[in-house]
């Protein structure tokens, strides 16, 4: 199914400050309010979907990104404060969808409804860049702050470990 | 058992062949009608028509083999089991089979056929019947190419294969295979030779979810829709009396606010100026008696101390075996409202225009939402269209489609595409939560056997036990009642994931634990001793199967160890049968500073062949976490008619640090597959509860466990 699909609609122009956010290795201009959250900007802006909402106050980790390679919740980063850094998101994590980390998360089958695996596959990718051989009790502290509903975290955390041997 | 599995597949007509224009063979079949005699097969891809096909399979030229569903996936993996089960009786090669959900016609009012527990049990034969059709049609056509008896030819992996060892590929008989007759009665494979079912199969959608494809409601997007954002009564009964909307109006980006019934929408053109118009918004509202846990409370103990209930089910004399009882046990088992909280939020696309709807979105009920939007807004179903999307979770929320009714509803009154968007807090605060339930409990023990056993049954907006009453433990006691009653208010309810059975599971198998150590009795033991009435029972309306059970429990209790773990380690065991199979847990915990830790879950289920063993085990390792996850933590309550809790700061989740491992081994035979969605979660929390018994000498009686331990003095 297609999912931006074009409909002739006049909206009207807003009067918004303009930003560049660097953005998966690319300079991405838009528009928006200041306290605008770059959830939004990548969701609604620049379609970049990927990165998900699931309670807006930082609690579940659906909306994770990499800024300057640390995991952070976008729903609290406002767009005003982020010209200076580089974003990475799910779409940017790799070229090909071959990072060790998303390997890993197919080779166990981990996703049930897969609506927050993105986010559990950036706080992972973050989390072993730092930590190249973490124990079991580390990957768990880890992933803590990510709610999985479906609770593939058995899976999740197997995962982990196989993307921690595939990066050493 | 046999028969069960090939059972006579006597429908006919189900299912219809045409020659693809851009080449290959297309095949329509319906899951439960015949084919109208009327109805055309499409000759394009693009004009697939799901009003009267349920699926279509395209076998290409090169032998690619498409099957086109539009059966929504919500994440128990229907969407890669259903198709291994075509491919299956098809030999087809695996590698060249893809799954898409299909385009949909437009025209047309669709009738896809919703998820859930039910639906590869209820789809089993008639997806083998039709991959086995097809299969005998090429074959067919390449027996009269060679000019050979059909049943010289083998079929392995797509390539059909003559007694000479010359080859042709699916593909090359497409075009004369899709112009013969169809045959009937088609001979399905015999279990042993089964190649792809019963093989590991990745998520077919895993490649989109793992690059953050677009999948989802909340990622659909038509250029220059509004986003709806809504402001809801905030609480239950509650009527708006006014509204103020000018600060709303004055946030940069709300287009309009529309008000309809008691809510508001605020439009924007992007969901953050939707959320921010919505805080800005004032609105007074007029009381309806404002309910609270409180009044739940004590409505549902007096519900239980009355006399008026409804029997759902009665045998021998209850009151006879209480009179002569050598001693009777009472307990009451508590649980509150609980929300579903899809970790995607109720989302929704409606674009209401003069002569059709379009709506687009993650919902498990197309038909059912489709003939309520056409009622609400007084039109002929076949003007509306509903596409369904993935689905980031469901759990019985996405069966209602009243966040679809409001879309149609914002949208026909803004006269343009509209895309609704729950705010965490409005999906938790909005729900159609599962009912609050009570339960009292009581046995009757003779000569060291249970030998009555009364449940009450006391719910608010939905009893439970009426759909279920010839389940587990029904059959097993010689005198048994269950009666239950209701209380109407004005808190909206429905299903949650394992309907009916996922707290009384808890309630029925944790009073099980006590009579077990009343009677003196191995809590195993207890069990198997009681199932041996239903092996002999004659009563035909006893849903689950004593043997299976049995053989379920012995299966956990050799695979669990139990009885025999280290010092230190507590165990708690339960059994249930839900959604037609059988499971049966072992939870080992350790006490960490005196408060429980869950180590590990042991698990064993008996839900006939295993179509895929990893998709099976994902989603009983789920529904265990699930299970334990709400009887531990989830805390909902209300005040002066509102939900006390709105997002996950207060409302708590299961999170990794508190998951145990879950062991997952299913019982092997030849039966037709049941479901797997569900029924792992039921027996979990009373797994959990039995176990920290067994560690604390503490017994739990309402959910959240982690407010009674609180409570007692081992927590101090």
């Amino acid at each position: 199914m297609d999912f931006f699909v074009p409909y002739n609609i006049n909206s009207k122009t807003l009067n918004m400050p303009n930003y560049t956010l660097n953005i998966n290795g690319k300079d991405r201009a838009v528009s928006a309010d200041e306290d605008t959250p770059l959830l939004w900007i990548l969701r609604d802006e620049l379609n970049l979907v990927g990165t998900k909402f699931g309670c807006g106050i930082a609690q579940c980790g659906a909306c994770t990104v990499h800024i300057d390679g640390t995991a952070t919740r976008s729903c609290q980063m406002q767009v005003s404060i982020l010209d200076d850094v580089k974003i990475t998101t799910i779409e940017g994590l790799s070229e090909d969808g071959k990072h060790p980390v998303q390997e890993a998360w197919k080779e166990i089958d981990v996703p049930q409804c897969g609506y927050c695996q993105a986010g559990q596959i950036m706080t992972a990718s973050a989390f072993l860049a730092e930590n190249k051989n973490p124990s079991e009790e580390e990957i768990r502290q880890a992933m803590h702050g990510n709610i999985c509903r479906c609770a593939s975290y058995n899976r999740i955390e197997k995962a982990v470990k196989v993307a921690a041997e595939k990066m050493s | 058992m046999k028969s069960q599995l090939n059972s006579n597949f006597s429908r006919r007509n189900f299912l219809k062949t045409s020659v693809l224009a851009g080449g290959g063979m297309l095949i329509g079949f319906n899951f439960l009608t015949a084919c109208k005699k009327e109805v055309a097969m499409p000759v394009d891809i693009a004009s697939l028509n799901f009003n009267d096909f349920n699926a279509f399979i395209k076998i290409s030229d090169e032998g690619y083999v498409t099957i086109f569903s539009p059966n929504p996936e919500i994440g128990q993996g229907v969407k890669t089991a259903m198709p291994m089960i075509i491919a299956e009786e098809l030999d087809a090669d695996w590698s060249k089979v893809t799954v898409t959900q299909g385009a949909l016609d437009t025209k047309n009012f669709t009738r896809q056929v919703a998820g859930g527990s039910q639906s590869i049990r209820s789809s089993w034969d008639v997806l083998r019947q039709t991959g086995a059709t097809a299969k005998q049609m090429l074959v067919n056509a390449a027996a009269a190419r060679w000019n050979v008896d059909t049943t010289t030819l083998k079929t392995s992996k797509g390539i059909i294969t003559n007694a000479n060892g010359d080859q042709l590929g699916y593909g090359e008989v497409v075009k004369e295979a899709a112009l013969l007759e169809v045959p009937e009665n088609v001979k399905l494979k015999e279990i042993e030779d089964f190649t792809i079912i019963g093989k590991d199969a990745i998520n077919v959608d895993i490649d989109e979810i793992i690059t953050g494809k677009p999948l989802f409601g909340l990622d659909y997007k038509v250029d220059g829709m509004a986003i709806a954002v809504v402001l809801r009564p905030p609480a239950f009964g509650q009527k708006l009396v006014d509204f103020n909307d000018t600060k709303a109006k004055a946030v940069n980006g709300v287009s309009e606010v529309i008000k309809f019934g008691d809510k508001i929408a605020v439009l924007a053109t992007s969901t953050w100026a939707a959320m921010k118009g919505k805080k800005a918004l004032t609105a007074n509202y007029e009381d309806d008696q404002p309910e609270s846990t409180e009044n739940h409370d004590k409505i549902l103990t007096d519900i239980l101390d009355g006399k008026k209930f409804d029997t759902r089910r009665e045998d021998g004399n209850i009151k006879q075996a209480f009179a002569t009882a050598d001693k009777v046990i009472e307990r009451t088992y508590h649980s509150p409202f609980l929300p579903h909280n899809c970790l995607e939020p109720m989302n929704f696309y409606a674009d209401v225009t003069a002569d059709k709807v379009h709506l687009v979105g993650p919902i498990q009920t197309p038909q059912w939402t489709v003939s309520r939007v056409a009622q609400l807004l007084e039109r002929e179903p076949e003007t509306i269209h509903c596409e369904m999307t993935r689905m980031g979770g469901g759990f019985g929320r996405r069966l209602y489609g009243d966040f679809a009714l409001e879309a149609a509803e914002i949208s026909s009154l803004a006269k343009k595409p509209i895309k609704i968007v729950f705010t965490r807090e409005d999906d938790m605060t909005a729900g159609t939560y599962r009912p609050a339930i009570k339960y009292r409990i009581k046995a009757a023990l003779k000569d060291g056997k249970v030998s009555g056993y009364y449940l009450k049954e006391a719910a608010i907006n939905g009893n439970m036990y009426g759909a279920i009453s010839n389940f587990f433990p029904a059959g097993c006691i010689p005198n048994f009642k269950v009666d239950t009653a209701n209380h109407n208010s004005n808190i909206t309810t429905g299903a949650w994931r394992a309907p009916y059975t996922n707290f009384l599971a808890f309630a029925e198998q944790s009073f099980f634990d006590e009579l077990a150590i009343e009677l003196n009795i191995d809590a195993i033991q207890l069990r198997l001793d009681l199932l041996q009435n239903v092996k002999n029972s004659t009563d035909d309306k006893i849903e689950y199967s004593g043997q299976r059970m049995e053989d379920t429990i012995k299966l956990v209790r050799e695979k669990g160890n139990w009885g025999k773990t280290q010092e230190g380690v507590f165990q708690g065991f339960s059994a249930y049968y839900s959604h037609n199979t059988h499971v049966a847990e072992i939870a080992d915990i350790i006490l960490k500073d005196g408060f429980p830790v869950i180590k590990k879950v042991t698990v064993a289920v008996d839900c006939g062949i295993l179509v895929n063993p990893t998709g099976a085990k994902n989603q009983v390792e789920g529904g265990v976490l699930d299970g334990i996850g709400h009887a531990m933590y989830a805390d909902f309550s209300f005040k002066d008619g509102k939900p006390a809790h709105k997002n996950f700061d207060t409302y708590r989740l299961i999170r990794m640090q508190e998951t145990p491992k879950v062991e997952v081994y299913f019982i092997e035979n030849n039966l037709s597959p049941t479901g797997l969605g569900e029924p792992g979660l039921p027996p979990a929390g009373g797994a959990v509860a039995n176990a920290i018994n067994a560690a604390l000498s503490k017994r739990l009686y309402s959910q959240p466990f982690v407010n009674e331990l609180k409570k007692s003095s081992v927590l101090g």
